[in-house]
């Protein structure tokens, strides 16, 4: 298929068409809402066969009716956005725990009040332990990348798992870029149909799903999705380094590492504001700072072999998080140095709170954020840990 | 003998996993219901008077359970080892042929 100059929101509309999707139930909601749109005019103009579009009156349900497909074998796919995303919590427990491979993009939206439409990953990582795999794309290309990939991770006997693939508000989701999509045989050949665990659709040998788990039982279960999520790590990388050799697009690393070898500081963070990270590198650099980025594109299962490998080697990393926790800190940053404690590696951590709500982050902001990290590792120590870089003071 | 589950009661069996590899990747059923006897949680049990009974069989509908039964002559039967002791078939019973009586144990 030709490059198309496409959204980031029509790059995952067509990723599930050419994914052959043979469900899809949703509800719209801003900015996520051309996804659905797109797939209901591919049905409306009869380019796809065998795609079910359930309309419903929520997200939850949307959600609920995802994971009754999925139960019977189908290829099933939805997107939300913030409040929407919220609204499903309850039923993204249930999709990991019946372990059904159901692929959802959430375009990443501030969470209200105040009511806001534009980029901040709270959403999305408050939803970190319902069991999810997530997936932070940088552009338009990734988010095509990643839901191709997400349903071969997600559907894989290992796995069996809900993959959530991520995308700016806006960035991303309505403005234009060159992604180049593949021809359908293509898509075929990587993308083999669906082999279920199991399929409600076997009649001859009827069972309910997620029945009572005493005390006796729960925790086995529990132990099989953890132990699912670390398996996947495998799989993420050889799905990844099987598209990078049949497309020429490399996803064997769960963190991109870009021009991190030389490297003492080392801008870490994910989604499309890495984008901009990777440009200022580029102009940093040619001002002679050793500096590099890493755009962690995994958040679940979370990469802590990968992070301590770049952190051993690098004197101070700044963590730059579009999302925060309320009474603690950046969640990526929690997370990073919660991951290097019990390592011999110990950079200078600091985390720069950036960008929430859509704030622009600038090729001179990371100039400044580069500059107080060089102080800081001069000096040997911190001037505080947590930074609202953009506060109007 | 309850002529509803005959052997396939006689059959059921509790299924007790004892290590990680037994257990199925997924909480789905692997066996029946069958072998979850809910007749101990009752504290009242349901005493038919056949003389009473008219063979109308509401409440082997009501019953939340499958827990009544029909017998060969007609008449309706508790399985005990199901019935939970909730008192439905005796409220719905017309000719108040059902009584629950309190159970000592
Ligand atoms: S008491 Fe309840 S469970 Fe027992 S037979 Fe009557 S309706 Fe069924
Ligand atoms: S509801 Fe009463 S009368 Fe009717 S079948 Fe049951 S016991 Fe007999």
């Amino acid at each position: 298929m030709p490059k198309k100059v496409i959204s980031g929101n029509y790059a995952a509309a067509y990723a599930a068409k050419h994914a052959r999707v043979e469900v899809v139930a949703a509800y719209p909601i801003t900015p996520q809402t051309s996804i659905i749109e797109k797939i209901a005019e591919f049905i409306a103009n009869g380019e796809v066969e065998n795609l079910e579009y359930v309309p419903v009156e929520s997200e939850h349900s949307a959600m609920a009716a995802c994971i009754g497909a999925s139960a019977t074998g189908a290829r099933t796919f939805t997107a939300t956005s913030a409040q929407g995303l919220a609204l499903m919590h309850e039923m993204l427990h249930w999709a990991a725990g019946a372990r059904l491979p159901v692929v959802m993009v959430n375009v990443n939206r501030a969470m209200a009040p105040p009511w806001s439409v534009w980029d901040d990953q709270t959403d999305s990582l408050a939803q970190r332990d319902t069991g999810w795999l997530q997936f932070y794309a940088e552009n338009n290309q990734e988010v095509y990348d990643g839901v191709l990939m997400a349903f071969k991770i997600g559907e894989h006997e290992k796995v069996n798992l809900p993959v959530m693939i991520i995308e700016s508000a806006f960035i991303l989701s309505h403005t234009y870029d060159v992604v180049d999509m593949l021809e359908q045989e293509e898509v075929d050949e990587f993308l083999p149909p669906r082999k279920p665990l199991y399929s409600l659709t076997d009649f001859d040998n009827p069972f309910s799903i997620g029945a009572l788990g005493t005390p006796a039982d729960y925790y086995e279960f529990r132990y099989k999705i953890a132990k699912a999520m670390e398996e996947a790590k495998k799989i993420i990388k050889e799905v990844g380094k099987e598209f990078g050799e049949k497309f020429g697009r490399d996803y064997s690393q769960m963190i991109e590492l870009y021009k991190t070898d030389d490297a003492d500081i080392v801008f870490m963070g994910m989604g499309s504001l890495m984008g901009t990270v990777k440009e200022a590198v580029e102009i940093l650099r040619s001002e002679g700072y050793k500096v590099g980025a890493a755009k962690v594109r995994w958040f679940r299962p979370f990469p802590r072999e990968e992070l301590y490998e770049l952190a051993k080697s690098v004197q101070g990393i700044a963590v730059l998080d579009r999302n925060f926790s309320f009474g603690q800190e950046g969640i990526l940053f929690n997370e990073a140095k919660g991951v290097l404690y019990n390592t011999g590696a110990k950079p200078i951590m600091k985390n720069y709170i950036v960008g929430l709500g859509g704030r622009d982050l600038t090729v001179n902001d990371v100039r400044k954020i580069a500059n107080n990290m060089k102080k800081i590792i001069e000096k040997g120590e911190l001037d505080k840990e947590i930074d609202w870089y953009h506060l109007k003071r | 003998m309850n002529t509803l589950f005959r052997e396939k009661k006689a059959n059921a069996k509790k299924i007790m996993f004892k290590s990680i590899d037994e257990y199925p990747e997924v909480p789905i059923t692997l066996g029946t219901t069958l072998s979850n006897f809910t007749g101990d949680w009752r504290n009242f049990m349901p005493v038919v008077d056949e003389s009473k009974c008219i063979k109308c069989y509401i409440c082997w509908k009501f019953c939340p359970e499958p827990a009544i039964y029909i017998k060969e002559d007609g008449y309706i039967a508790v399985d005990y080892d199901y019935c939970k002791g909730c008192g439905v078939c005796a409220n719905e019973c017309p000719t108040k042929a059902i009584t629950m009586v309190r159970e000592e144990k």
